[in-house]
């Protein structure tokens, strides 16, 4: 927690309402989203009870198990949602682009679209993976046959959830509360910002309560903590709802056996129910999105979706050749090389983000691994004459009021020339400022004399930061899986589908 | 104490035996060295360094960091490739493009001022000649080509560190002596390796890519003989038991070194110029000098990270320090050496902290700036004579899981040869008292001793019967 | 002032309960105890057995927290299935998967078990008959065992353990199993092994590590209790492991698995509270002599006092509130409330307190923000910057000058940033386009 968004909460309290903590979108959001509400039986590891799906948010679907503990009714509800989910994939999948060859891929097409998931809450993304671990292993064939489109989609719910959805800044699983939260600060904790109608209250309260009311975000946010106005915006349902009309409309429907009449009555009764449960929730996501959209994107937007295409196309071309379900658990080498892939998305992400939003950057002046302030003097002439030829290295001075705690040495950069990687030479104290030296070495052009514009000029606002000028190296080769050392314990076994997988359930 | 000061040296050279013979008797693929602070860890690579080359097959070295490479291609040359060493063995050094040879390498790289030219430097293994050890960082073994040389990859690995190091790190490196047997050399109670994203989907998981390289190698191979090192030659008399029972219950060790061996001496306070108020510092000092510990303690409040009082006070304590021309005295030095700027230490949890000290430092005098200002992380490995630690909970109203890592609190108190200053607001008794244990637990993750809690507790009991209270 | 004997203490703790009968501790409020220790409304209430969810309910602020009928069924049906068939299929698995190797093992066929229970597998049920007795009946149980190992049985269902917590006895009641096995580190002793029956599913050997977290803490409070026996019973308290045998579901499905989870930070954790419980003295100290927590009614089911008068009573202690305690503690709803309208950064979490430094209140925070950056910015020395603002808390200048810069700083990096990208520092997104009110 970073001073700067403790104090944004404050500030957020004290004005009644949430508070921007970002100035540009830093998640993509697709024309079409897939947005998914899905409600799982209490009790149950991944037992679904109903979803609304859809991307057209005055039609969602409805989905419904009637019976939550008949496994068989189970896998009727992935099959259902495998049409929805899959229809939406393959709607991305229509145009690509081609991508030239480099030095270490050849020439490639690109889906110029992906599919994109939004769900109300990381409980939501939880639920995909578990829907997703319960049917990727599933067959079509043997003793307990599954509809074949059903392990279809628990690869594609595991490739969304346990794949993209933790890798900072991809977009193809977004949870709403975890991107509003990191959009806004309001005044309430972050455990009561997991509550979707809670946070979204605080940023439009005056979308709770009667028209008019002119709420404020406390009181929208007391409003929207009721569980009878605004339900549990899943995946567990609340116990209340449980105890009062769930169990008697599910207790109803076991009566009603052999009874068309009374059975058709009874699932008609549960299914109102469940959409009355669920439809709030469908409505906050929406506006949720809405709030998002109107925000400008970010300047990295385009590049990081376009990372997600690629993924995008290649997982799916895996899954089109027979690509066998995602593995338990990761093997020794797959651990290591997500685990290299995650963090390189986080730094360029963190990156990214300081570079296109002045607010991300802020909380690292106050961290004092950047500083703001004003080109005092410049000496442009500079050169480093230790060499055979005489190298460019002019020198910038800059006074900031920022506290500067960066060590001699240090690289920074700044927006207005990312590539620049000056260090810092001294840091020298004046009255209640410091004036920074930085040397700078490079992105100044070829010649004897640094490029026009390539050195700050005085009077010039600039800010640099530790951030902007992090440098990116590909991971270490790993082995092949095959060879795993000893240290690791050796090669994994082959993945063979094993009778157990498709009949874990029917113990 | 047991033994005598030879018996305890036989006892340790008993350990550095029996590593030999496990590697050597080819049972095993891999031998554990578990070293407490200061158990003479470099002493052991080095020594088996030059036992395995005696093989006359190639042993490669890998170590976490470009300082502690060239550490140890100058102690590796020193014993086993300087002339008239007995071994004259060849040393070779990979590294990064850009490298510049420290004065420690280049005094082995041959050349007029050169006291031998037993090390060669190069970027590749081939441009190496054929060294019988090779030195390089994890992260450049990671980047050289899976072996070009020798054949089959090299028959000795040592790993130095290894508790520091990532399981994903190891698996880079691990190829290059798959068919061959691998020491695996660190201290288990410092900091363990970090990552920076939430690995948590990999808990429990025998191929957690976070985890220590230790504790994967391990929980693969159980059988692997785990050896330790059973005197520390850095902390003294009074501060092995303490750090022992605090951070390392269940592996015992002692201090090698009798209490009486060591001593710390400061010249009347009265004699040296300085502010009114060095009252307490000089007290914190004297009783530091006296028995190897003193808690400064600040009246009690919750502060921001870079608490400006106990920052000074820090900084104040090795101003002090130096000022008062404390001297040190041991068998190795028995006519005692001065307490210089650069044996003085400052420890801190975060790095705004340590950057607050080295400003401070600053405003109290040029002289001052040899005196190490590093966090915990920074300051594993290293040793000096005096240090002073800014308590990772001073000032903290309630504690989180990064302020009582066992491994931080372990590292910063036992870094020291002579004497310990913990500077700290108080009132941390009653934040270890409301601390909820809510921790998470994952299945299959074995729960890691001692916890930072009760590690703390241990600490705070005895640093209280070391207090001075400072002056308001 | 002179601290209090224990008499006076729970004379005291009866008083502000008044004449209503005392919460019984079991071991969930037990392990409660270590949620968040640092509240000395929680402790005062919880020593004197205060009905915590009646007063939170009595003063307008009842918890909302309960379990659906479906949890609670499937729990039942688990626990039933894995006890099912006398044990047999509990102690297949506890030996296939643990490891775990019952005493008699080595000792050929088992032995018939003293009248109580089947000869094989030797399950008893210690569940009938009221407390003593059962509480009894365990511990004739263990000291028969500790007599003559092959003589007693292997399994034993919801053995009785009893606790002192503050002067008086609580018995723990735990839903669960004591088995006694050696164990898989190779020691030739054997050892009494608790196990505990949770519906959570563990899937590929992941299980949600906040429910194994509450699952653990409980187990420590059975084996402390355990301990406690043992310790009664002049026998060795490592008697009982510290390892505890945790089963669940597997997967999706209703086959058990088991997984040993070593619960000694736990146990510590647990047994550090329950040794401070006894100096709660020191708290009720403070407060006015006639405070009272009484929930009693008359006849006429009139209340001894009314919601305001408990209310001022709760108001009269202390909390430590932490958005944590809404899924963990009776009178949060309450706590929050109180933090809401005095304005306490502890609603907004632990982390963000800390990062503002522990002040404690809103508006302290906001008026530090606004004040300027008066001392020199790297300047130690606060006592000489010649800040005033004494108005700010009840903390003296000097002691918040680092804060105040911090603070300062903080806003005005916020407020740079958001002029530049044209946003208002109090804009939302609501209305149309983003910070459309700057």
């Amino acid at each position: 927690m970073s001073a700067l968004a403790a104090l944004a909460r404050v500030e957020a309290f004290e004005a009644g309402r949430a508070v921007p903590l970002a100035t540009v979108r830093h998640v993509h959001l697709s024309a079409r989203p897939l947005v998914f509400v899905p409600v799982l039986m209490a009790g149950e590891a991944a037992a679904p009870l109903a979803a609304l799906v859809g991307t057209d948010r005055t039609d969602p679907r409805l989905l419904v198990v009637d019976q939550p503990r008949d496994r068989d009714q189970r896998f009727v509800f992935l099959a259902e949602l495998a049409r929805i989910v899959l229809d939406h994939v393959a709607q991305c999948r229509g145009e690509t682009e081609l991508v030239e060859a480099t030095r270490n891929h050849e020439q490639w097409e690109r889906h110029l679209d992906a599919p994109q998931l939004v769900v109300p809450n990381p409980g939501g993304i939880e639920a995909m993976r578990l829907l997703g671990r319960s049917a990727r292993f599933r067959s079509a064939q043997g003793p307990y046959p599954v509809d074949p489109l059903v392990p279809v989609l628990g690869r594609y719910l595991t490739w969304f959830a346990q794949d993209r959805a933790p890798t900072a800044g991809s977009s193809v699983c977004l949870a709403l509360t975890e991107v509003l939260a990191a959009h806004w600060a309001t005044g309430q904790s972050a455990l009561e910002d997991q509550h979707l109608a809670a946070l979204l209250a605080w940023i439009v309260p005056d979308r709770f309560g009667p028209a008019g009311a002119g709420l404020t975000g406390p009181q929208a946010a007391a409003l929207a903590e009721d569980p009878d106005r605004w339900p549990s915006a899943g995946p567990a349902t609340d116990p209340e709802f449980d105890t009062g009309v769930l169990s008697a409309l599910i207790a109803a429907q076991q009566r009603a056996e052999g009874d068309a009449d009374a059975a058709h009555a009874a699932r008609r009764a549960l299914r109102e129910a469940l959409r009355g449960r669920l439809q709030p929730t469908w409505d906050l996501l929406w506006q949720g999105l809405d709030l998002l959209r109107a925000l400008p994107e970010a300047g990295h937007d385009e590049h990081r979706w376009r990372v997600d295409r690629g993924r995008f196309t290649d997982f799916a071309r895996a899954v089109d050749e027979g690509a066998p379900p995602q593995p338990r658990r990761e093997s020794a080498v797959a651990a290591a090389r997500r685990l290299a892939d995650l963090e390189a998305a986080q730094e360029a992400y963190d990156k990214q983000r300081a570079l296109d939003d002045p607010l991300m950057l802020a909380a690292y002046r106050v961290t004092g691994e950047a500083f703001a302030g004003t080109v005092v003097a410049v000496d442009a002439e500079r050169r480093d004459t230790s060499g055979r030829t005489p190298k460019p290295r002019p020198r910038v001075w800059l006074r900031t009021a920022d506290q500067v705690v960066l060590r001699q040495g240090t690289k920074v950069a700044c927006p207005q020339r990312p590539n620049q990687r000056p260090s810092i030479v001294s840091v020298t104290r004046q009255g209640a400022d410091c004036v920074v030296e930085l040397e700078l070495s490079n992105d100044m052009g070829r010649k004897a004399v640094p490029d026009e514009g390539s050195v700050p000029e005085p009077g010039e606002s600039r800010c640099y930061a530790t951030v902007l000028a992090a440098e990116f190296f590909p991971p270490p080769p790993l082995p092949d899986p095959e060879q795993t050392p000893w240290t690791h314990g050796g090669p994994p076994a082959q993945y063979t589908p094993a009778g157990a997988d498709h009949d874990e359930d029917w113990h | 104490m047991t033994g005598s000061s030879a018996e305890r040296s036989a006892a340790a050279r008993a350990v550095i035996d029996a590593v030999t013979a496990d590697l050597l008797g080819a049972g095993h693929r891999g031998v554990i060295v578990d070293s407490p602070p200061g158990a003479g860890k470099s002493t052991l690579v080095v020594e088996l360094a030059g036992r395995l080359a005696d093989t006359g097959e190639p042993v490669m070295v890998v170590a976490q960091t470009n300082e502690q490479v060239d550490d140890l291609v100058d102690r590796l040359a020193a014993a086993h490739g300087a002339p008239g060493s007995g071994r004259g063995l060849t040393i070779g050094r990979l590294s990064a493009s850009g490298y510049v040879p420290t004065q420690r390498v280049a005094r082995h790289t041959g050349g007029p001022h050169a006291a031998d030219d037993s090390v060669t430097v190069a970027g590749k293994v081939a441009d190496l000649g054929a060294p019988a050890v090779t030195v390089a960082t994890a992260a450049k073994w990671a980047r050289t080509a899976q072996p070009e040389r020798p054949a089959g990859g090299w028959r000795w690995a040592i790993l130095d560190e290894a508790y520091q190091m990532r399981s994903d790190g190891l698996l880079a490196i691990a190829p290059r002596f798959a068919d061959g047997t691998a020491l695996f050399v660190g201290d288990p109670g410092q900091l363990d390796p970090f990552a920076t994203i939430d690995g948590e989907r990999w808990a429990g998981s025998p191929w957690d890519p976070t985890d220590s390289a230790v504790a994967v190698v391990r929980a693969h191979n159980p059988r692997l003989p785990v050896h330790r090192l059973p005197y520390s030659w850095r902390l003294p008399a009074t501060a092995a038991p303490l750090v022992c029972r605090a951070f390392y219950p269940f592996t015992p060790f002692e201090a090698g070194s009798a209490p009486q061996d060591r001593a710390m001496k400061l010249p009347g306070a009265a004699t040296v110029a300085g502010p009114a108020d060095s009252g307490p510092i000089d007290q914190a000092l004297d009783l530091a000098a006296e028995t190897g510990w003193a808690l400064y303690e600040l009246p009690a409040r919750h502060t921001v990270r870079t608490d400006t009082e106990a920052v000074d006070a820090c900084a104040r304590l090795a101003a002090r320090l130096v000022r008062r021309e404390a001297s040190v005295f041991d068998p190795g030095y028995p006519g005692g050496r001065p307490v210089t700027a650069d044996r003085v230490a400052i420890g801190a949890a975060h790095r705004d902290q340590a950057a607050g000290i080295r400003a401070a430092l600053d405003r109290h005098g040029a002289d001052l700036a040899a005196v190490t200002v590093d966090t915990a992380n920074r300051l594993q490995g290293r040793e000096y004579d005096v240090c002073i630690v800014l308590h990772p909970l001073s000032g903290r109203r309630d504690a989180t899981a990064f302020h009582l890592e066992t491994g931080r609190l372990c590292v910063l108190l036992s870094r020291h040869r002579h004497a310990c200053i913990v500077v700290s607001r108080a009132g941390i008794p009653e934040l270890l008292d409301a601390h909820p244990h809510t921790e998470p637990v994952h299945l299959g993750v074995p729960v890691k001793f001692p916890d930072g809690w009760e590690a703390h507790q241990a600490v705070l009991a005895h640093l209280g019967g070391h207090r001075v209270t400072a002056a308001r | 002032m002179a601290a209090m004997t224990t008499s006076s203490v729970a004379d005291r703790l009866a008083e502000l309960r008044g004449p209503v009968p005392s919460r019984h501790h079991d071991a969930r409020t037990l392990a409660a105890l270590t949620a968040n220790p640092g509240c000395t409304r929680r402790a005062v209430l919880d020593a004197a057995g205060v009905d915590k969810r009646a007063l939170a309910e009595r003063i307008g602020f009842g918890p909302r927290f309960g379990q659906s009928p479906f949890a609670i069924s499937r729990g039942n049906a688990f626990e039933r299935l894995v006890k099912s068939d006398g044990g047999a299929a509990l102690l297949a698995l506890l030996r296939d998967e643990l490891g775990l190797r019952p005493a008699q093992d080595d000792q050929g066929p088992d032995q018939p078990v003293d009248g109580a229970g089947p000869a094989d597998p030797g399950l008893i049920d210690l569940s009938r008959g009221d407390r003593e007795e059962r509480y009894r009946r365990t511990r004739d149980l263990v000291v028969a065992a500790a007599r003559d190992p092959q003589a007693a049985p292997l399994l034993a269902d919801h053995p009785l353990l009893r606790l002192e917590v503050g002067g008086r006895a609580a018995y723990v009641e735990p839903d669960l199993v004591a088995l006694r096995a050696r164990g898989r580190d190779g020691s030739q002793r054997w050892r009494w092994y608790l196990a505990e029956i949770k519906s959570f599913a563990v899937i590929d050997g992941h299980a949600d590590p906040m429910k194994v977290a509450e699952a653990a803490t409980q187990a420590a409070v059975y084996v402390l209790a355990f301990q406690r026996l043992l310790a009664g019973l002049g026998l060795p308290d490592d008697l009982v492991a510290t390892d505890v045998v945790l089963i669940c579901p597997k997967d999706f499905g209703n086959a058990p698995c088991a997984t040993l989870i070593d619960v000694r930070r736990q146990l510590a954790a647990v047994r550090r509270q329950l040794e401070r419980l006894p100096r709660i003295g020191a708290l009720l100290d403070g407060l006015e002599p006639d405070l009272s927590f009484d929930l009693s009614a008359d006849a006429a089911g009139r209340p001894s006092r009314s919601a305001a008068q408990l209310g001022e009573a709760v108001a009269a202690v202390r909390a430590r509130y932490a958005p944590e305690c809404i899924s963990r503690c009776d009178m949060a709803f309450y706590c929050r409330d109180e933090a809401r309208v005095t304005g306490s950064t502890d609603l907004l979490g632990r982390a963000v307190r800390d990062a503002l430094g522990g002040l404690g209140t809103m508006r302290d925070v906001l008026a530090l923000s606004e004040r300027a950056a008066c001392a020199s910015p790297g300047g130690y020395d606060s006592a000489d910057s010649g800040c005033d603002g004494g108005d700010v808390g009840d903390v003296g200048d000097g002691d918040l000058a680092e804060a105040a810069r911090l603070l300062n700083a903080a806003r005005r990096a916020r407020r740079e940033a958001l002029a530049q990208a044209g946003v208002s520092a109090a804009g939302n997104g609501g209305t149309g386009k983003h910070g459309a009110s700057a």
